[in-house]
């Protein structure tokens, strides 16, 4: 049998490894093995499959212990006795209702055997292209694919490699944008964990397509193991020769490098990933010229995101026309998403566009946790905003979503409940707007700097009554006057939230209250005498020594000296303590 | 700021490897400097001073460079990088809970390092483990689901390891 443990980073984080090592200690030699990336479910990792002949038994959560159970199951042949720990067909259907494209063979091969990947039709894409396809008929298909830019702008991928084809010059570079900077999204992380020669191909067809020799991957440096398994892929796809000089015998040679990011959201901009490529503080130009006339070292360059490259294989093999089949009339194919927050699923969901953010979150999702109640989900990240309950069967499609103020982003849709206070998520954005603003214009570096301010002053209670327009002014005023798309879209998640959820300001700044009790200055607590047992737990627990009280008799929080931390609610195991 | 200090002697040998593959490209400094901070830990002003001689590149531009990306320390660090992920996931999962309760243990704050030198804290954006949220990144480990008194626990194993 066939025994395979989904090693992503996340799987690793829940503790893969140790199951690894159980299973590779009690397996008996005769049993095969092996890894793969992300399976994508991401809530029960760790996960291990087991093929026995074609029948596939998936477990879910497996503690090292679970793995000795199961190591013993594919010994013995018999699974009776570990059918508790197999996937439910609840969880099934989180794949089952997924459509694969970009994710294809995440979770299903071994991203560190190429072999796993050529059986797989790998590498055939580019071959075809290369003995078959005209450069230009390449740039036709992915014009008649509709693929867009899946990093977050949604620009045609066909115009953008047609335009740097255009451009003169002899020396011309096609750069990967795996900075995902964007905080609640891994898309293109699991991606290159998961399937890298994915990603070497799609690119490899694009340098065809453009006429480029080299081909850079910007990856962040916080992703560790994409950068390894990607170095290890480079290093087996120039071995195989499908990297390198005179790719299957044809007058077209593509070298690849990798440049690890160094931590700045900015990046993520094309032009200022371009001065950070060329070792510079990571500032963006004034466009035009665009970097397809002069970007990388002033040459020609073109540049698209992870999960845009993902899909152009698929598109070569299967033709364009398969693809526009699947999704609206203005957005085509499928678009990944990392599914986080307070849903119940969590995990990385790929399907076709179209579908509404409802079937996503509520669907595929499995709804919201502990039985609480759905307040609003986040798309795209510091540049995106939070789409209410009412918005909820939006299409997912580029215009539908920009309609609502939100935009698709790179794929983030971080879920909040009650509990998650729209205010201070607003806040949280502008603090990390306002920290990554690299200063180069003013509007940008001052201005998220004042509306943080703002906000701040309105999650701490000292909220005035002129503020909400003030924040609109400063938001309207960055919007028109910052250089670049960092600025431009930084005041969003403040504007999406007034649109949604302004009676949450307006209650902050006049009563001087939070619904969601999670801004600590506005939240003081009280013990329910009649619960309390008298412990001494939460006395000892708070930092501010507010709580006073004898033992076995009940205690109390004096007011003026609670800082409204809740560190009380969270020791009591009585549920004494409540929010006044 | 100050980043000027005499007072120590880095051993430049052992980035000249790094500097004979790439220091002949400008576009290779952020490369170097990635490199000389995993030989040294952190960026010592003497090897600065080095990079700029070897590379032509002006130590204002090493130190504008160094400083705007979030990735490289100008002063030394703890045996253990507690990378804190304060991302849109793990914020909407409590990361400022943990933060308080791993502050409060080591009693540091953000960029700060422990006396003994053993534990330095990091507030990062996003780890990409969202579906773990909220996590931390301990060197090369990553910890996932944490709750305030399982954060608190994770930093006692390690300080309990280093003693023996």
């Amino acid at each position: 049998m066939k025994v395979v443990v989904g090693q992503g980073s996340c799987g690793i984080a829940a503790g893969a490894l140790k199951a690894y090592d159980v299973l590779e200690q009690k397996l008996n030699k005769d049993n095969e093995l092996d890894i793969t990336g992300c399976i994508g479910m991401c809530y029960l990792e760790p996960i291990v499959d087991v093929y026995n002949k074609k029948e596939l038994h998936r477990f879910v959560k497996v503690t090292p212990e679970i793995a000795e159970k199961i190591a013993d199951a594919v010994n013995s042949g018999d699974f009776s006795l570990t059918a508790d720990y197999e996937i439910s067909d609840d969880d099934k259907s989180f794949l089952s209702s997924q459509t694969r494209i970009a994710l294809r063979h995440c979770g299903v091969i071994n991203p560190e055997k190429i072999e796993d990947y050529v059986n797989d039709n790998g590498y055939e894409a580019i071959k075809k292209c290369v003995t078959e396809m005209s450069p230009e008929q390449v740039i036709e298909e992915i014009k008649i694919s509709g693929l867009a830019g899946r990093g977050g702008a949604g620009f045609p991928t066909w115009f953008k490699w047609n335009a740097a084809r255009g451009s003169n010059g002899t020396e011309k570079y096609l750069i990967c944008n795996a900075d995902e900077g964007d905080p609640g999204a891994f898309m293109d992380r699991a991606v290159i964990e998961s399937d890298p020669h994915t990603l070497i191909e799609g690119m490899l067809i694009g340098a065809y397509a453009i006429d480029a020799k080299q081909a850079i991957v910007y990856v962040r440096a916080e992703y560790p193991l994409a950068i390894k398994r990607l170095k290890k892929a480079i290093k087996q796809a120039k071995e195989k020769g499908f990297v390198g000089n005179n790719i299957f015998g044809s007058d077209f040679s593509c070298d690849f490098k990798i440049k690890a990011g160094a931590g700045a959201f900015v990046c993520g901009e094309e032009t200022a990933l371009i001065e950070s490529l060329e070792g510079s503080r990571g500032m963006p130009r004034l466009k035009p010229p665009f970097p397809a006339q002069s970007g990388f070292l002033n040459k020609p360059s073109n540049i698209n995101n992870v999960e845009t490259f993902a899909n152009v294989a698929w598109i070569i093999q299967n033709g364009g026309e398969k693809f526009a089949a699947m999704g609206t009339q203005t957005s085509k194919g499928t678009k990944v998403f990392a599914l986080t927050g307070k849903v119940n699923k969590g995990g990385l969901v790929e399907i076709p566009m179209g579908k509404t953010l409802r079937d996503v979150i509520f669907g595929i999702g499995g709804g919201i946790r502990d039985g609480k109640k759905f307040k609003a989900v986040q798309m795209g990240g510091p540049s995106g905003g939070c789409i209410p309950e009412s918005l909820l069967d939006t299409v997912i499609d580029y215009k539908a979503l920009s309609a609502t103020g939100a935009i698709m982003g790179s794929g983030g849709m971080v879920v909040m409940d009650e509990s998650t206070c729209m205010v201070g998520m607003a806040k949280f954005f502008l603090d990390f707007t306002a920290k990554e603003s690299c200063g180069k214009c003013t509007h940008c570096r001052i201005g998220t700097k004042r509306m943080l301010e703002v906000l701040t002053r309105i999650t701490e209670g000292e909220g005035r009554e002129e503020d909400i327009a003030l924040l609109e002014e400063l938001c309207y005023s960055i919007k028109d006057g910052a250089l670049c798309g960092l600025g431009q879209t930084a005041p969003n998640p403040v504007l999406t939230t007034l649109k949604y959820f302004r009676d949450e300001y307006t209650d902050h700044i006049e009563n001087k209250h939070c619904t969601a009790h999670e801004c600590t200055k506005l939240t003081k607590y009280k013990i329910d005498p009649d619960a309390c047992r008298g412990c001494t737990l939460c006395a000892r627990k708070c930092p501010t020594g507010a709580i006073t009280g004898e033992l076995k008799s009940a205690h109390k929080i004096d007011r003026d000296v609670c800082i409204g931390c809740g560190s009380c609610m969270a020791a009591c195991r009585f549920g004494a303590v409540e929010v006044e | 700021m100050n980043f000027y200090n005499s007072n120590i002697d880095s051993d430049l040998t052992l980035i000249e490897p790094t500097l004979e593959n790439l220091g002949d490209a400008p576009e290779n400094l952020i490369s170097v400097l990635q490199s000389a901070q995993e030989i040294y830990g952190y960026l010592p002003t003497d090897v600065i001073i080095h990079i700029s001689q070897r590379m032509c590149v002006p130590v204002t531009k090493i130190i504008g460079v160094a400083t705007f990306y979030s990735q490289f320390r100008l002063t030394p660090i703890g045996k253990y990088l507690i990378m804190l992920c304060k991302g849109t996931a793990c914020h909407v999962n409590g990361a400022d809970g943990i933060y308080d309760a791993i502050s409060e243990h080591l009693g540091i704050k953000d960029n700060e390092t422990t006396d003994d030198g053993l534990f330095t804290i990091k507030c990062v954006a996003c780890l990409g483990c969202c579906s773990l949220s909220p996590v931390m990144m301990i060197n090369d480990d990553t910890y996932g689901t944490l709750t305030p008194q399982k954060a608190v626990d994770i930093l006692k194993t390690l300080a309990e390891e280093e003693k023996q």
